[in-house]
């Protein structure tokens, strides 16, 4: 059901209040419209009660557990909400003059300070609005600083094939030809395939680490000597930083940028509770080039910074302050967390990891790299499964739902076949893990017992299975009104 | 699994047949549809585009994820099914009658250079670990 199915021509919101009729007079007859825009007219407790059943058909942080890997679904803190929705910064006017804004450049400066603190970077800034387009910026800096120093020749991006999806997408978006680089046995980059790729047509490598196949690289070192040695630079996919967070700096690993997922690692709302925010931080060299603006601290004031100030800058990604309102809730959880908090986030992000890798190991489930530790997530392969039972991973996620849990991530990464991604975050208990590992064991007890049940799951949605090869094909997302 | 002898493949997983008339017919091969899952899209490649061996010159697109298509061998575009790329599910259904493109290679002998069916097998088989 469609709000749009709810609309009763002239139902309005103010139930039995007479309604104020409108006047236009100030508006030119001409510039006026003949008629209404095609919108639902129904009333104020239609509206909340539609919508207040569509959010109980969904699975979300707030009612499940959530362990889609590579997405980090950890709990939004309710203090970062508060913080954030202060009337001060709620009504402030982003074109309002500075020196009546000086509390939230304060907060946006202290978190760009933090954001560099973590990362080891010399500088971030913070307007991209998402993952993906803090990665655009990033390769954009790369190829400004090519580019600045006459140096065109570096036509070509390497993308690891165990990295995020975006990478390669992101490179095309700034004109690079994409070179993919191999894994090995282990899930580690091949360094001699990355040996051979190198060389003056290098602008860069673009790495994920951990890497989507939720193992840590072992070889950072050696990789960023070859690159830089074919004098191109490193690009580090911070998305998963929540398995490093306070424990060790992309920075302090030789690399020149790095974008980092406010809407992962610093628990601002995400998947359709949105919007996102991809900062980006740098190393000196890259400084010159970040996009605008930017926040300075200089002689006890706090101040914008734009291309007037930095002339090199690879411009604006938005119309003012990236996304504000996310910005203002990863400060307010950065400063819960403090240092030492940060830390705990990586400590027990790969330990809950850890913990449900080895439990559903010894509950049957065979791990994708099993002589290797979990980063923050892990990889369960049902490829045996699948030939011993027909039962496949789209079939145990769609039974996990009839459990009360959020299924994990299916069929990405690619190079694992019949793969779930497992992430399940440091916000969620030992007895949480231990009920998805029951829930997991039954439906493994399932697949070979009754596999009937596991195949025609869900059985208790308020949607059975969704055709989604028909979705793709035949696209519908307009509504059109039936004929009067 | 199904890799017919008469085929060549490649080890991104295309497959190449010889024609009489001296150009070569390219599409994917049965076990990467089974991998990639039900098509939703098809772009191939504009007729008359020359292709470098290894270029991306198509893309193939499931409910999983999209897949560059690469050139085999070096050549000129001549022909491309607009029936696949209309109804993308053939590929599911037969993807060695699904063909995507023809080449028409500029030279005959790189086919040499490709796998045959017993090293494709292999291939596939050492994938699976």
């Amino acid at each position: 059901m469609l709000i749009f199915e709810l609309s009763r021509p002239g139902r309005k919101n103010p139930s039995q209040a007479p309604a104020p009729q409108p006047e236009a007079s100030g508006i030119p007859a001409h510039l006026r419209r003949a008629d209404k825009p095609l919108l639902p007219e129904v009333s104020e407790m239609d509206a909340v009660r539609h919508y207040t059943r569509l959010s109980q058909k969904n699975f979300s942080i707030d009612t499940h557990f959530y362990p889609l890997g590579s997405c980090t679904m950890k709990y939004n803190p309710r203090g970062a909400h508060q913080m954030a929705m202060l009337p001060q910064f709620l009504a402030r006017h982003p074109l309002a003059p500075e020196t009546t804004g000086q509390g939230v450049l304060a907060c946006l400066y202290e978190l760009q300070e933090m954001l560099k603190d973590v990362t080891g970077m010399a500088g971030v800034s913070l307007t991209p609005m998402a993952g993906a387009q803090g990665e655009f910026a990033g390769v954009a800096m790369i190829r400004a600083y090519h580019v600045a120093r006459g140096d065109t020749a570096r036509t070509e991006m390497l993308v690891p094939d165990a990295a995020h999806g975006t990478n390669p997408a992101s490179a095309v978006m700034c004109g690079y030809t994409i070179k993919e680089i191999p894994t090995d046995h282990d899930g580690n980059v091949d360094l001699a395939a990355l040996r051979a790729a190198v060389g003056p047509q290098t602008a860069g490598l673009m790495l994920t680490n951990p890497s989507t196949l939720g193992v840590f690289e072992q070889n950072i070192q050696e990789m960023q000597k070859i690159v830089h040695e074919a004098g191109g630079l490193l690009y580090y996919d911070g998305a998963n930083l929540n398995a490093i967070l306070g424990r060790v700096k992309p920075g302090d690993m030789g690399f020149d940028v790095i974008h980092v997922n406010l809407h992962k690692t610093f628990s601002t709302p995400h998947g359709g509770g949105g919007p996102g925010s991809g900062p980006v931080g740098v190393s000196e060299r890259l400084l010159p080039f970040l996009p605008v603006p930017i926040i300075a601290h200089e002689d006890g004031r706090y101040r914008l910074v734009t291309e007037q100030g930095l002339p090199q800058s690879i411009g604006h990604l938005s119309a003012f302050m990236g996304n504000t309102g996310i910005l203002l809730r990863a400060y307010a959880y950065a400063r819960m967390l403090g240092g030492e908090g940060m830390r705990r986030v990586a400590d027990f992000a790969t330990l809950n990891a850890n913990y449900l890798m080895a439990e559903l190991k010894k509950a049957g489930f065979d791990i994708a790299f099993p002589q290797r530790r979990a980063s923050h997530e892990f990889i369960v392969t049902l490829k045996g499964l699948k030939e011993q039972t027909g039962i496949n991973a789209m079939d145990v996620a769609k039974r996990l739902l009839d459990k009360g849990f959020h299924a994990p991530t299916t069929y990405f990464p690619m190079l694992v076949p019949e793969c779930l991604l497992i992430e399940p975050t440091e916000t969620e208990s030992k007895q949480t893990l231990d009920a998805f590992v029951a829930a997991l064991k039954e439906v493994l007890e399932e697949a070979h017992a009754n596999p009937e049940l596991v195949k025609g799951a869900p059985h208790t949605m308020p949607v059975r299975r969704l055709d989604d090869v028909k979705a793709a094909r035949e696209l519908d997302l307009v509504w059109k009104a039936p004929a009067a | 699994m199904s890799i017919p002898a008469n085929l060549k493949y490649t080890k991104s997983h295309e497959w190449a047949r010889p024609e009489a008339d001296g150009t070569v017919t390219v599409g994917i091969t049965h076990h990467a549809q089974e991998l990639l899952g039900d098509m939703v899209y098809v772009e191939n490649p504009a007729v008359g585009r020359q292709l470098a061996v290894g270029e991306e010159c198509a893309v193939v697109e499931s409910v999983k994820a999209a897949s560059d298509v690469y050139a085999p061998l070096a050549g000129e575009v001549v022909a491309v099914n607009s029936a696949v790329a209309d109804s993308p599910e053939q590929i599911n259904q037969d993807a060695y009658a699904a063909w995507m493109f023809k080449i028409k290679p500029t030279n005959p002998a790189d086919l040499n250079g490709l796998l045959d069916a017993t090293a494709y097998q292999a291939l596939v088989e050492s994938e699976a670990h």
